[in-house]
Order: C-alpha cells, then structure tokens, then sequence
C-alpha cells in the first residue's frame, strides 16, 4: 500500500559554479500531502522546478510512479505546477483559463468546456467562468489555477508558494481548503513554502531544506519534537537552542520553566514580555543567550513576572533534544 | 501638526489642477488646434491662379470628392499603407519577440535594442537616399545578382518604384513597431511562458496563444504610427518611386507649391478625416488604453 510514488535519487542542480541543490534524496508516498519548507535561496524553488520540467537536472533522477521523468517535457511527466502569482492567462476567460491545458492537448472545444467546467464547479467559482482573471479577487484567481492545474489529472501537483500572495487571513482558509482538496483527489501535493506555520500545519511529510540539502524529511511532530539540526531547530522556530556540558541541545520554549528562585540551570533577566493572546512570550538574557520562555496566559497572569526581574531558567532532562553539530 | 497652524493654501484644488493641465493646454491650443482651425477655415477660401482670399465655397470639396484623381490617390495611399504596415507588422514582432524572448540578459537586450536605433541618427531623407546607389541599374544589388548570376539583366522594378517606396517606408518605420511592441512584450509575465509550457503547449502555440494576443496592444500603438506616418508622407514616396507614383501627401504638396493653398487645405482636412477613421476603427478592436 505505501509504495514510494515519487523517488528522487542524488538530484542536483549547478548553475554555473553555484550548487543550488546538492544530491537530494527524497521518497514521497502516494496521497500525502509534502511540504518543502527552508529560506529563500535554499533551493526549495529549483526542486520544485526541476520536478515540474521547468529546470533541467544536472545530475540525478526523478522518478514518478515507477516511470524516470528526469527528462521528460513539462506536459508529459504526470505532474502539474500551480505557480506562486498563478500566471493565469490574462487575456483568457477563467473557463478558458482552465481549459488551456486540453486545449493543448486536442481536445474538442465542447469536451474541455464540459471538464473546466466540473473542475470549476468543484472550486466553487462556475459563477465566474465568463470573467477574466484580474475581475477576480487572489482567492478565486489561486483556485482558477488549482482547477488548472487540475484538469490534466496529475499524479503530483507542484505548489510554489500558494499562499504567500494572500492576506493572513485568507491564508488560513485556502490552506485547509487546500488539505481538504488532496485528500479529496487522493494524490501526492508537493507545496514549497518558506513558511513553518504553513508546513506544520498542512504537511503529512516536511522537507526542511538549507543550502540545497534536505537537513530533515519527517512528519510535522518529529521535525517539532526532534529537530535534527541547529539549523532546522532555529527555522522552525519555538526553540531555545543551549550549548553546555552535553552538547547541544534544543529545548521546546513551552518546556522551560520559569523561577525566581536561583536554583535553575541557568539565570538571567527578563528583558522583554510578548501577550500572544492564548500565551505570554518571556525573553531571559542569560550569559549564555537570549532563551524564550513561553507561559501559558493563566500560569502568567497568577504569578506575573516584571521586566528586569531576576529568574532562573530549568528543564527536564528529556525535553533537552540533542542537535547534531 | 495642528490644523490650525496650517496655513490655508494658496490656490484651490481645482486651481492647481488647472495650473499643472495649462503648459500642455497651451501647447495643443497653439499647436494644434489653432492650426487646425485655420486648416479647416481655409479650405472654404477661393483661390485663382496667383492668389487665394476668404470666401465661403464648397468647390474645394466638392472637386475632391468629385475626381477620379482622388480615388485612385487614396487607393495607392491606402496599398502603400498597408504593405508597408505589413511588413512592418511582422518584422517588428519578430525583432521584439527576440529581444523580449530570446536574449536572455538585460544588458544584451538594452545593447542590441540600442543597435536597432542606430539607424535613427541620420535623417531620413539619408536614409532614403542610401538605397538609391544600392537598388539603382547599375547599382550593388543588381551588379551582386549579375555577378553571382541569378539575374541575366539589371532588375528594373529595384528601384523607382512601390517596391523601393516600401522598402524605404519599411526601413524608416520598422522600429516604430518594434518600440512599443518589445514593451508589451517585456510585461508580459515570464511565468505566464512557463505554465503555457506546464499546460503542454509547443513554442509555436505559446506565441499563437500567448503572446500574440498578449502583443496585441502593442502591435495596435505600432500600427497606429506605421499608419498615419505612411499616409501623411510624401517625400519618400516621391524620391523612391522617382516620381512615377503619387500619394495623398503628394497631391497636398503639389497643391501648396502651386499656391492652391485652399485645396491643399481641403486636401489636408480629408487626409487627416480619414486617418481618424482608420484609426478611430483600429482602437476599437484592441483596448490600448493599458498601455499609455
């Protein structure tokens, strides 16, 4: 039943001398929903490229379902990509729009009208087929380019940063809407993002990527739990990072506890105080660092601590999670 | 700052309105309104053979309207025109398409664009000169054809001809085209190419269906400039066609060396009438406005 669905073996992009993504290995499952989270210039964009065809591998493979599409063109690999600004056709109506794709392929005009517009109905917008992309709000342009993306039943859908052109608000929408629709469709979405919330939310499987190499491939809880790096300890944020007798270890913010008895593990003083609504952020300047404790706002609130406060810092020995250099 | 340590401005909203729209509101008053109006007042004047005066007569138009002369002027106009913008049409977008497309960096892009003005630094009337020694009898493309032997006498039709008049209008307008179609073109989002790509369609398709709607705009201001800069002409088509073909520019210009000032000016009213239409019809089809 878990058959690996997509396998990239040693996938490497050069441009020039410059080594954007440096021999990623990466097994993905059929239905799951992947996110590929790092900073940019992290080589995250040119993975998804070079699945989606639009950038030509340097060295390794790509294989889909069993099928090496390392070199195949765009249209014929089983995949399909929705871009970060949608690129949707200006000059073509939205039921146009999502028709290109069987248009291109020959289809008779009534047949891909018929298949745009199921595919849109799905996306709730047949109301709007006649309209042309810039009469739509970025919400109903991003599900234009979803049912787009669509229409040529891909195996894998290519989502390069599908949120990131809409306000927080309706990001968080579209993002379960986006999950709903994967589990809906049964394949594999591969959605880059350079967003942790986005990832930790959305992904079966989180890809975090840093200077073209995966630094960790695992589900959202283990990446949060058990980072396996300084790097992805610190991009995926939440984390205080302390370097002491057994190395270092990351320990959850919402792990430290917080004293003004010095008889923690490490002391300091606050130096800044964040009410994040459900908790209270607590900065502590110690000797070794910044840590951030995170409180709920109850446990805050019955025993407020004020800036400049002098407190002591302690965790259990196994919420400190040991880093690899 | 409080509102009433404001000073209360000096001129009204409207006033600087006003005040910014006056320079370019002078400059087409005195330019070309005011011309116009004259324009048109004259071509109701009477005229005889050494001297025009104020009258109020129809015959200027009425002659127009009544010759064969000016039927056969405007449909030799009209031909030159529209060959002309033909290859212009298609030289243009092709020139634009590669320096939008093809060349990849900015900085080759900017060069070869410059490259493409070059020609624009000497005046036309050099410009239409240079061809003659080149198309002429004994000039260097026939002498190269004889030479290499794929003619067996000198081409006559090279030179003085349509031909040479749209070879020369092709020459002075092409970048006309290309300026404004290469600016459409740059706009175009590049992403826009790659999910065309994504959607399966070749290179071929991606022009038909992408990018040449997407010109359109751009190919329309183009048009507009090929279009009235080859029926207003007169120059090129005299030099070129060496006198043997005529055009409405030249008939104005006729006119006004004859000293018939009003039919030149009734001349200018249709010509310019005409032009309006043409492409009063052209925007209608293709929304420019995006592109001002």
């Amino acid at each position: 039943m878990a058959m690996r669905y997509l396998e990239l073996v040693g996938v490497t992009k050069r441009y020039g001398d410059t080594l954007a993504v440096d021999a990623v290995d990466l097994a993905i499952l059929k239905n799951r929903y992947v996110c590929v989270l790092g900073p940019s210039g992290c080589g995250k964009s040119s993975l998804l490229r070079m699945l989606a065809g639009h950038e030509i591998v340097s060295s390794g493979d790509i294989v889909l379902s069993g099928r090496n599409i390392t070199d195949v063109p765009p249209a014929r690999r089983g995949t399909a990509m929705m871009f970060q600004n949608y690129a949707l056709f200006p000059h073509l109506s939205v039921r146009d729009n999502v028709a290109f794709p069987l248009k291109m392929r020959g289809a008779e005009k009534t047949e891909r009208y018929r298949e745009a517009d199921a595919l849109l109905a799905r996306v709730h917008l047949e109301a709007y087929a006649e309209r042309k992309p810039a009469q739509l709000s970025g919400g109903q342009q991003q599900r234009v380019a979803l049912a787009r993306a669509m229409i040529t039943r891909p195996q894998i859908l290519l989502l390069d940063e599908p949120l990131s052109a809409l306000d927080p608000f309706l990001r968080v929408k579209i993002r379960s809407e986006l999950k709903e629709l994967q589990r809906d469709l049964g394949i594999s979405f591969l959605h880059v993002t350079h967003s942790q919330d986005e990832a930790l939310a959305l992904a079966d499987l989180v890809v975090v990527m840093n200077g073209g190499r995966v630094e960790q491939a695992a589900p959202p809880r283990e990446v949060f739990n058990r980072p396996s790096s300084e790097f992805v300890a610190r991009f995926i944020g939440g984390h205080n990072i302390h370097s002491g007798a057994r190395g270092t270890v990351a320990v959850r913010s919402d792990r430290v506890r917080l004293s003004d008895e010095p008889d923690g593990a490490l002391s300091g003083v606050i130096g800044d105080l964040e009410f994040l609504g459900t908790r209270v952020s607590v900065r502590v300047n110690t000797r070794d660092g910044d840590f951030t404790v995170e409180l709920a706002d109850g446990d805050f609130f019955a025993a407020p601590y004020d800036l400049g406060q002098s407190v002591s810092l302690s965790w259990d020995p196994e919420d400190a999670h040991p880093l690899l250099a | 700052m409080s509102v009433e340590g404001r000073k209360r401005p000096f001129f009204t909203a409207e006033q600087v309105s006003w005040i910014l729209v006056a320079p370019l509101l002078i400059i087409l008053l005195f330019f070309l309104f005011l011309p116009m109006l004259t324009l048109i007042q004259v071509s109701f004047w009477d005229y005889n053979e050494w001297t025009f005066f104020p009258a109020f007569i129809f015959d200027n138009y009425v002659y127009i309207f009544t010759s064969n002369v000016t039927f056969a002027t405007y449909w030799k106009t009209i031909q030159l025109t529209l060959w002309t913008w033909f290859f212009c049409t298609v030289i243009g977008f092709t020139v634009a398409y590669f320096l939008a497309f093809h060349v990849r960096s900015l900085t080759w892009q900017i060069a070869l664009f410059l490259l493409c003005t070059i020609p624009f630094w000497t005046s036309n009337i050099i410009r239409m000169i240079s061809w003659i020694p080149f198309l002429g009898r004994n000039g260097i493309a026939n002498s190269a054809l004889l030479e290499v032997g794929l003619i067996d006498a000198p081409l006559e039709w090279l030179l003085f001809s349509d031909f040479a008049v749209v070879l020369a209008f092709v020459h002075l307008f092409t970048l006309f085209m290309v300026v404004p179609v290469f600016n459409t073109m740059m706009r175009i989002d590049k992403s826009l190419i790659e999910a065309a790509r994504d959607a399966g369609a070749s290179g071929f398709r991606i022009l038909i269906e992408v990018i040449l709607p997407l010109a359109k705009p751009g190919i329309m201001i183009g048009s507009i400039f090929v279009v009235t800069l080859v029926m207003g002409d007169f120059i090129t088509v005299r030099f070129m066609s060496g006198g043997q073909s005529t055009s409405v520019g030249r008939v104005i210009s006729n006119e006004i060396a004859l000293l018939q000032y009003p039919a030149a000016a009734a001349n200018a009213v249709v010509l310019l009438a005409t032009v309006t239409l043409i492409i009063a019809v052209m925007v209608r089809y293709v929304d420019i406005r995006k592109e001002l």
